[in-house]
């Protein structure tokens, strides 16, 4: 996978793009090295209890899981995944919000299964039934919208089942599903899912303010007396999402994180199969 | 004459005003990812009115005659999405076997469009707006495949423009923060923009 990522990349990002390895092999290092810690505690554990020590160890994974999700490797601002979705359902910050908590869930039980299916799913066909699994997620939380939150499914419309679609879910199914243990899995999709719903929160707050005035429905005194159109119509939505990955990089290079922006620049870097072959170049 | 004027309303309406990349936001991450070359960014947008067509093709009738015939519309973003991702290997293997030159140039793409939002979106979309509930079957169908095509043409405009856009942005001097995928982003911002003009130009 490592090798794969460099080719793609052209000359003058190599070198970024080694940096970037480099701190992703530390991190399943450190990872590892967790685990074998939590193994090793949990054993302690069972021959004389020593809960606390157990339990901040738990806390630890738990916090480095939700840093890595909402800051670090954040699924929107960093990776660029799920763009769509993104864009699309940010006009208005509960939207943003039922959106994310949406794909939190299909998220959650989607990493969860094909956690536990890893070792009995084939290489050769595992997209397909990575899809398949998503899709069933997806109607089931499609259902449960319909039936608890009527005006929430006719607000996302056609992007509630274009979850199925989402790269984010395809993309961490098969970066960190398919390589770890179901309860990692699980934390991992909360942890994405987390900090999918604050960037696209972020999102939907900045668009509603400026766009209509308003913040989740109610009038904002100055803003509404002349809302700016432009940005809850589509060319806005691009405009918005385009600043704030620059406020993200920014950030990012003050903290010395490496910048990446997918495979070359490409949003769909992470679930395309030509990751690495440059065939779309 | 009433439905061929349907017909080039709706291929028109899919190009301009309900274009699927700037006003719908379906295809995003082709749009951003395989626009940086005309030929590459034509390649792409022909794969997607290929399999766009050839997809709407067969979920439609199955809609109709599967799904609502067996009350089992709640199963249909589950068997689209499978219907495609089976077609898209299909279509490459048969490429692969038969037209080898239109593999060659179709077949890198192909495997990015099972994951194309675009492709789920129109099959799920026309099963909607042109419901044969209300057209009736053979005009429903029509209007569907019309809707797909148009759709795909939409594509291929907005990319070919795009392609241009980032083209010329390749010598500009861009500051660095902006560099990459942001500025990109405001480039799509204006493009969507422009199209934003044609607004109520066609009426359905």
């Amino acid at each position: 996978m490592a090798k794969k990522t460099i080719s793609m990349r052209s000359a003058s990002q190599e070198n970024s793009a080694a940096v970037i390895e480099e701190t992703e092999e530390a991190m399943e290092e450190k990872q590892a090295v967790e685990q074998t810690e939590d193994a090793v505690i949990s054993e302690a554990a069972t021959e004389q209890p020593s809960a606390p020590e157990k339990k901040s160890s738990v806390g630890g994974t738990f916090g480095n899981a939700m840093k890595r999700g909402v800051i670090l490797e954040n699924p929107v601002l960093r990776l660029v995944l799920g763009t769509c979705p993104t864009l699309a359902t940010t006009t208005a910050a509960s939207n943003a919000i039922g959106m994310g908590i949406a794909a939190t869930l299909v998220l959650i039980c989607s990493n969860t299964v094909i956690s536990l299916l890893r070792n009995i799913i084939p290489d050769k066909v595992r997209i397909p039934a990575y899809i398949t699994i998503i899709a069933s997620f997806v109607s089931i939380v499609q259902m449960l919208v319909k039936a608890f939150a009527p005006a929430l499914d006719e607000s996302l419309g056609i992007y509630l089942p274009l979850i199925v679609v989402n790269c984010i879910i395809l993309g961490r199914a098969e970066m960190y599903a398919s390589k770890h243990a179901p309860a990692l899995s699980a934390l991992d999709g909360l942890a994405m899912g987390v900090g999918f719903t604050t960037a696209l929160l972020c999102m939907g707050t900045i668009r509603e303010m400026l766009g209509a005035g308003s913040l989740f429905g109610a009038k904002l005194p100055i803003l509404s007396g002349q809302p700016i159109l432009f940005f809850s119509l589509a060319p806005g939505g691009f405009f918005v999402f385009g600043m704030l990955i620059a406020a993200a990089n920014k950030l990012s290079k003050k903290n010395n994180l490496p910048v990446r922006n997918g495979c070359g620049d490409c949003p769909a870097a992470a679930t395309c199969s030509l990751s690495g072959k440059g065939g779309c170049k | 004459m009433n439905m061929l004027r349907m017909v080039v309303t709706i291929i028109l309406a899919g190009i301009l005003t309900n274009n699927y990349v700037l006003s719908k936001f379906l295809g995003i991450c082709p749009f951003l990812g395989v626009s940086k070359k005309l030929d590459t960014a034509m390649g792409m947008s022909a794969a997607v009115i290929f399999v766009m067509v050839l997809s709407t093709a067969v979920t439609y009738p199955i809609q109709r005659f599967v799904l609502e015939a067996l009350g089992l519309e709640y199963l249909q973003t589950i068997v689209f999405i499978l219907i495609i991702a089976a077609l898209v290997q299909l279509v490459e293997i048969v490429l692969k076997k038969y037209i080898p030159a239109l593999h060659a140039s179709l077949g890198v793409y192909l495997p990015l469009i099972t994951t194309n939002c675009a492709v789920l979106g129109c099959a799920i979309l026309v099963t909607e707006d042109y419901s044969s509930a209300v057209y009736g079957f053979g005009e429903g169908y029509l209007y569907a495949l019309s809707c797909a095509f148009g759709s795909g043409l939409g594509f291929l405009v907005a990319m070919a423009i795009f392609a241009g856009v980032r083209k010329r942005m390749e010598f500009c001097d861009i500051p660095e923060t902006l560099k990459g995928l942001p500025i990109t982003l405001v480039a799509a911002s204006l493009v969507a923009m422009s199209f934003l003009g044609f607004a109520g130009v066609v009426h359905m």
